[in-house]
């Protein structure tokens, strides 16, 4: 560890604004990138599952698909 | 006999092939042909790239939090600049993977125009908002590393002016696929914008050599050691790998979900949907 406590941490010797805004982007990115993956995954099979049942239900043959 | 199959065989016989996606390694080792045409297979791929997500996604992961917390802790810290420094291990693989995203773009859309590849087509219309949020990224933090260092968060020199256009290059893939309602003709016209804005990637690279800048230079060159002492590259270099990891993540994960969405009416897609399991 380079720092003496967490408050010299924080400061970063006087440019802890800038290191943590950096900090926090790149975070905040990483976070919301990869839950967006998830997300995307869960929305399109709901989609798909939700296209699936509709043509079922209208008597359709599931095989004749777009 | 199919006209397909004795076109195959008067090609075997005379030893030539019939243009378009046939023989791009014509005479290369069996094995890597057969993998090449696998790839541009929708089905093979989502077939075998469920482990790879999980892979890439846990070691993007591992690797860019150890990077971080190791380069804000416990990284020496620079002797002109102090702590300010620290904000290189975001900048620096941001800016890498915002270059090599906008390469892949433009690898596919040479394969898209060139062989017509499926999966081609899928990379270019998926990968461009990651790509544009990683330049965003870099952009950022270049203005708040710019902003104790340099004196001004924003200067219109080199480095910063073609990252800039690398930026609008990936609105213009962004809006350009969004205004031609036709996904072929869209996706071909990407192809040509992606393959042709790869020309700003060398002035990015060389910008800090051909321009009097207020950029600092490469940090990693191919050719010698790095200036920094290995306390200070070491994590850097954990956070480039993980980068690279988030990379091959978004581009297998995105990928997995436009082949469902593409391949809507095939057998497999329908019994994964219908099914809880995964083929």
């Amino acid at each position: 560890m380079m720092f003496e406590d967490w408050q010299a941490f924080i400061a970063m010797g006087g440019h802890g604004l800038y290191v943590w805004m950096a900090y926090s982007a790149a975070v905040a990115l990483l976070i919301a990138n990869l839950t967006g993956l998830g997300v995307e995954r869960r929305r399109t099979r709901r989609h798909l599952q939700a296209q699936l049942r509709s043509r079922t239900e209208e008597g359709l043959d599931a095989s004749e698909a777009p | 006999m199919t006209l397909k199959k004795q076109m195959e065989t008067a090609s075997r016989r005379k030893g030539w092939s019939f243009g378009v996606g046939g023989e791009p390694f014509g005479g290369k080792p069996k094995a890597l042909k057969q993998f090449w045409h696998r790839l541009g297979s929708p089905k093979w791929f989502y077939q075998m790239s469920g482990p790879w997500q999980t892979t890439f996604v846990i070691l993007a992961v591992l690797l860019l939090v150890t990077g971080m917390a190791w380069g804000l802790a416990f990284a020496p810290p620079d002797y002109q600049q102090g702590n300010s420094f620290r904000i290189i291990y975001v900048h620096v693989p941001a800016a890498i993977l915002a270059q090599s995203v906008y390469v892949a773009l433009g690898a596919a859309g040479v394969l898209l125009l060139v062989w017509r590849m499926k999966m081609a087509q899928l990379v270019l219309e998926n990968l461009v908002g990651f790509g544009a949020w990683m330049t965003a990224l870099a952009l950022f933090s270049g203005a708040v590393w710019g902003k104790p260092t340099w004196g001004t968060w924003w200067v219109f020199d080199g480095r910063t002016t073609s990252t800039l256009v690398l930026l609008f290059l990936y609105f213009g893939l962004y809006a350009l696929r969004r205004a031609i309602p036709a996904r072929e003709a869209a996706g071909r016209a990407c192809a040509l914008l992606a393959v042709v804005g790869v020309i700003n990637i060398p002035v990015i690279k060389y910008s800090v050599e051909w321009w009097t800048t207020l950029h600092q230079g490469a940090t990693f060159k191919l050719t010698e050691a790095p200036a920094m002492p290995a306390s200070m590259w070491a994590p850097l270099l954990v956070n480039v790998l993980g980068a690279y990891c988030l990379f091959a993540a978004n581009l297998v994960a995105k990928l997995r979900t436009a082949i469902l969405r593409q391949e809507q009416g095939a057998a497999w897609v329908r019994e994964w949907v219908a099914g809880a399991g995964r083929p």
